[in-house]
């Protein structure tokens, strides 16, 4: 169960926050906060990065207690963090890649818009049914 | 002098008039009047200027009257308004009354309004009561509400709400195509326009088989209203969209769908999209021309954001003339105070209108492609005659929109490849098309069949042009000795 997904832009400020419970919250934003550290040193350590699929999926970022944490950025520096529970040991590697796949499919159509302004709060109804529909199917 | 502020029956406080003019009204006209006095003036304990119509209604009232504005400049004149500074009740009813003789084509004189007149006819009345006023007394124009009571009720529902820069001209579109009959329901292109204009009447029959034609014809009359005054979209949205208003309350023939789009709309969205970008195949670039475009529609930019998202369905930030259409419907649908829905409605997809309206515009361009390839313009005609035939058939609403997006695809291809692919396929190419239109109509479960065919005749056509290039490896044993002398002999 994804219980968190937050998408970052390149100035580090959150541009879409959604969890699963939704107590606890801020527990999750805490968390996500602090493996920004961890996304930046691995774009860092990646230097001058092959601009690959591969490349954009940071992998599991660290593990605490209770849940595991993933990372994904994108060309344009736009990250993707995703906490998963840690009981949910079911969730392969794969699947996570391809949530972030979809992530990022679902980010680039936003961008299209016209109307929406990068560095805008994402407010799309067709993000947050993609997102819903993700996390209610790794449920 | 001013009445009490009973707006109501002051109806013989009429009397005292601004030069004390004795104004005789029926008892009709009294009902009306103050009816309508009413309406402009709100709750008349509330008005502080005791009982005078707020200045703004009565103006939108004035030109629901569908006067030129100079005769309602002269009637507020003469009938002491502007002396006074506002419309009292004895201004309001003389005005009222010189409405109804400039309607009638008196001149705006306070002599005119000692006769007999009809009473003043307002096009944007939401009331049932006041069209039913207007029937009983004898009247000329008015005849024409009688039967087409309820119909231009509703087609002039929120013509007040646009602005009034073209108060002349009949607040619809001018093509008017009234439904024939009930099985016009089920004809893709729906023509659900009522008797929109008076003339409207007299179109009926012409106008379901306009709709068919090329939209050249169509184009010159709608263009001409709305065409004209690219920057007022929004007025004109409006009109167009009252013919979707009235969809809500139309007899069960027709669909009650306000995401249905309209011929007329259709026509007027074909109309902008072309002012934005001649070409009807090509599309409109979102971040600029789109954006643009819809801003000057002022909604708060949340919602236009969420419609295109709706609209773009390929997401690929620009807008083809069936999203464009989606999006325009939507705008105005929302403007009308529809909630925009969470996904798009069915009839809206680009797949479907791009089935129904790609037809008119497949027809005018196979046509030009035609007339310049093939010297008989045989085929032509039997092409057209195919496609009106297919037309007449019931398509299948469902099957239709499976269909339509595989086949319409197709038939844009063969739209295109025919202006470039040589003479000796374009035959094969126009018979598999009038097939896959047959086949699209009458026989939607084997459209497999007629598919494969066009996907063969289409990569016959598209081949001869270019071979691949030749790998130009110089020391491979595949190639050549010859090759190799040549490439030595450039490279010296």
């Amino acid at each position: 169960v994804p219980v968190s997904v937050i998408c970052f832009p390149r100035q580090n400020y959150p541009l879409y926050i959604r969890s699963i419970p939704t107590e606890n919250e801020l527990k999750f934003h805490y968390t996500v906060h602090t493996s920004l550290d961890v996304v930046d040193e691995k774009i860092s350590a990646m230097g001058k990065a092959l601009v690959d699929q591969r490349e954009l999926y940071l992998g599991l970022l660290y593990p605490t207690e209770d849940y595991k944490v993933y990372g994904y950025v994108t060309n344009s520096k736009v990250k993707f963090v995703m906490v998963v529970d840690s009981s949910n040991t079911a969730l392969r590697d794969n699947e996570i890649r391809s949530m972030f796949r979809k992530l990022h499919n679902s980010y680039t159509d936003i961008m299209c818009n016209p109307f929406y302004n990068p560095g805008d709060r994402i407010h799309s109804r067709a993000f947050d049914n993609m997102v819903n529909s993700m996390m209610m199917q790794v449920c | 002098m001013e009445q009490g502020p009973a707006g109501g029956p002051g109806a013989a406080t009429a009397a005292a008039g601004s030069g004390g003019l004795l104004l005789p009204l029926s008892e009709s006209e009294q009902q009306r009047y103050s009816e309508l006095f009413s309406r402009c003036c709100p709750p008349p304990e509330a008005a502080a200027a005791g009982g005078s119509s707020n200045s703004s209604s009565v103006g939108e009232l004035f030109r629901a009257s569908q006067l030129p504005p100079d005769t309602l400049h002269q009637i507020t004149e003469v009938c002491g308004a502007k002396r006074v500074g506002y419309f009292g009740p004895a201004q309001f009813y003389i005005a009222l009354k010189l409405i109804a003789a400039a309607q009638s084509g008196f001149p705006v004189r306070i002599e005119s309004i000692k006769n007999e007149l009809p009473l003043p006819r307002f096009m944007a009345l939401k009331n049932d009561s006041e069209v039913r006023y207007g029937t009983p007394a004898e009247l000329h124009g008015v005849k024409f509400q009688v039967p087409h009571a309820t119909l231009e009720k509703k087609s002039y529902k929120r013509t007040d709400e646009g602005d009034k820069q073209e108060p002349k001209s009949p607040p619809m579109s001018p093509i008017c195509s009234p439904p024939a009959s009930p099985s016009t329901y089920q004809r893709i292109p729906l023509s659900y326009g009522y008797g929109k204009s008076r003339s409207g009447l007299e179109q009926q029959h012409g106008a379901p088989y306009e709709v068919r034609h090329t939209t050249h014809q169509q184009d010159g009359p709608s263009s001409g209203n709305y065409g004209a005054k690219p920057a007022v979209t929004c007025s004109t949205l409006n009109r167009s969209l009252s013919a979707e208003r009235e969809q809500q309350d139309s007899s069960s023939h027709y669909s009650d769908d306000p995401w249905r789009i309209t011929e007329e709309q259709r026509d007027y969205y074909i109309n902008q999209f072309r002012s934005l970008q001649p070409d009807l195949n090509s599309f409109i670039s979102g971040s600029s021309v789109a954006k643009n475009f819809f801003t000057k529609s002022k909604l708060p930019i949340p919602e236009l954001s969420h419609i295109w998202e709706l609209s773009d369905v390929d997401c690929d930030g620009a807008l083809t003339l069936p999203e464009f259409c989606a999006a325009f419907h939507l705008v105005v649908a929302r403007k009308n105070g529809y909630q925009l829905p969470e996904a798009l409605p069915e009839t809206l997809l680009p797949e479907y209108l791009q089935a129904a309206s790609l037809k008119p515009i497949r027809d005018s361009a196979l046509f030009e492609s035609y007339s310049e390839s093939l010297p008989g313009g045989q085929q032509a005609r039997d092409f057209s005659r195919t496609e009106k035939a297919s037309a007449e058939e019931v398509p299948d609403n469902s099957a239709l929109i499976q269909d339509a997006k595989k086949d319409e695809n197709q038939a844009l291809k063969v739209n295109t490849a025919l202006k470039t692919i040589p003479k000796e396929f374009q035959h094969l190419t126009v018979k598999t098309a009038a097939q896959e239109s047959n086949a699209l109509r009458a026989r939607p479960r084997s459209r497999s069949y007629s598919s494969t065919s066009i996907e063969d005749a289409m990569k016959k056509g598209e081949e001869p042009p270019t071979p691949p290039p030749r790998p130009q490896k110089s020391h491979s044993r595949a190639s050549s000795l010859d090759l190799n002398k040549i490439f030595q002999q450039n490279t010296q």
